[in-house]
C-alpha cells in the first residue's frame, strides 16, 4: 500500500506520486493516456507547438488528459536560447493559465546537454515575471546552487543524457546536489529501466522525470506500471535506510548453539 | 465591401478579410479559442482580449497549443 503521508510539494500543490512522466513519442493519444494512468503520475510534461492551421480537427492532448485532474507542466524542449524558452513559456502560461513550468535550454544537438549560461539567464527573467520554474540542469552542484538562489522551485539535474536510457551515471554529483538543496530535487533524464528509477530514488531525491524509458519500451503501459512500482520501492528503501555495505560475508543465522 | 489584408500565421502568409478580431479568426479556422494561445507581433495576446483585438495588415500571429512532449520532444 502506498504511504499516503509521504508527499512532496512544488508550487502550491502537494503530490503523492514522485514520478513525473513526459507525454511525447507515444503511438497515439490513447496509449499516452493509458501509460500516464498506469504510471500513477500526477504531473505530466507537455510541449508547446504551433497548431496545424490546415487541420483544426486533429485530436488534441487536452481531450485525452484532463488538465483539471492532472498537472500539465509545460516545457521548453527544443529551445536552444533563453529568448526562445521565455517566449515559449509565456505562450504556455497563456494557453494553460498556470505558472508552474519546466525550463530546459539545450546547448548541443548531439548530447542535448543543458546550456547553463542561457538557463540561468532565462530562469532569472521567468522568476521575475512570476513563473514557478522547475529547471533542467547539469549535475554541477555550483550551478544547481545558483539556480536555487535565483528562486527556482525545483532543481532537476540529469542522470544521463536525455533519451539515452543509460541509467544513473553520476550518483556522486547527484548526492551532493540533493544534500545541499532545500527545494525539491528531481532526477530528469537518463532512466532506462525500472531499476534505474529505484536507484535514483534511493539517492534521496524527491522524484524522477522520464519519457523515453516508458514510451520506447515494447509495452509502454506495462513499463509505466513498472516505473511506478520502482519509484515507490526506491523511495521506501531510502526512507527505510539501507544496511551498511561490508567487505566480507556476515551470517544471517546465529552461530551460537551449532551442533 | 470588405477589403482583404495579408497577415502571417505560424510562418505562412494568409489573406483574410479586414475587420476580424483574433477570436473571429481563430473560430473561423475551426479552433476552440480556450485551447490555444496567441502571440501577436511577439507580444502575448491575452485570451480576455481575443474579442477586442482587431487584426491589422502585416500582423504576425503565432497560434500554439499543448502537444505531447517530454525532454526535447
Amino acid at each position: 500500500m502506498t504511504d499516503t503521508t509521504d508527499t512532496w510539494q512544488v508550487g502550491d500543490k502537494t503530490y503523492g506520486s514522485r514520478l513525473i512522466v513526459g507525454t511525447g513519442k507515444y503511438k497515439d493519444f490513447e496509449e499516452t493516456a493509458a501509460a500516464v494512468e498506469a504510471s500513477g503520475a500526477e504531473i505530466v510534461t507537455v510541449a508547446v507547438r504551433r497548431v496545424n492551421v490546415m487541420d483544426p480537427n486533429q485530436p488534441m492532448l487536452v481531450d485525452y488528459l484532463d488538465p483539471k485532474k492532472i498537472t500539465y507542466l509545460p516545457n521548453t524542449a527544443g529551445c536552444f536560447t533563453a529568448d526562445d524558452a521565455i517566449r515559449t513559456l509565456r505562450l504556455a502560461r497563456e494557453a494553460g493559465g498556470w505558472d508552474l513550468v519546466k525550463l530546459e535550454v539545450l546547448g548541443d544537438q548531439k548530447t542535448l546537454y543543458p546550456n547553463m549560461v542561457e538557463t540561468l539567464e532565462a530562469a532569472e527573467v521567468l522568476i521575475k515575471d512570476g513563473f514557478k520554474v522547475m529547471v533542467y540542469c547539469s549535475d554541477d552542484p555550483i550551478m544547481a546552487k545558483r539556480l536555487e538562489d535565483l528562486g527556482c522551485v525545483a532543481i532537476m539535474p540529469l542522470g544521463a543524457p536525455i533519451g539515452s536510457g543509460l541509467g544513473i551515471q553520476n550518483p556522486v554529483q547527484l548526492r551532493l546536489i540533493i544534500e545541499q538543496t532545500s527545494v525539491p530535487v528531481l532526477i530528469d533524464a537518463g532512466v532506462g529501466t525500472a531499476s534505474d528509477a529505484a536507484i535514483a530514488m534511493e539517492l534521496g531525491c524527491d522524484g524522477v522525470l522520464m519519457n523515453t524509458a516508458i514510451s520506447e519500451a515494447k509495452n509502454p503501459v506495462q513499463m509505466a506500471r513498472a516505473m511506478k512500482l520502482a519509484t515507490e520501492a526506491g523511495r521506501a528503501a531510502y526512507l527505510a535506510g539501507r544496511m551498511p555495505k561490508k567487505k566480507y560475508a556476515d551470517p544471517s543465522s546465529p552461530l551460537a548453539g551449532l551442533i | 465591401m470588405s477589403f482583404v489584408i495579408t497577415i502571417t500565421v505560424n510562418g505562412d502568409e494568409k489573406r483574410i478579410s479586414e475587420g476580424q478580431t483574433i477570436a473571429d479568426y481563430i473560430i473561423g479556422l475551426g479552433f476552440d479559442p480556450t485551447k490555444v494561445a496567441v502571440e501577436r507581433n511577439r507580444e502575448i495576446a491575452p485570451k480576455s482580449t481575443f474579442n477586442t483585438q482587431v487584426l491589422s495588415a502585416g500582423d504576425t500571429l503565432e497560434i500554439v497549443h499543448f502537444i505531447g512532449g517530454g525532454n526535447n520532444a
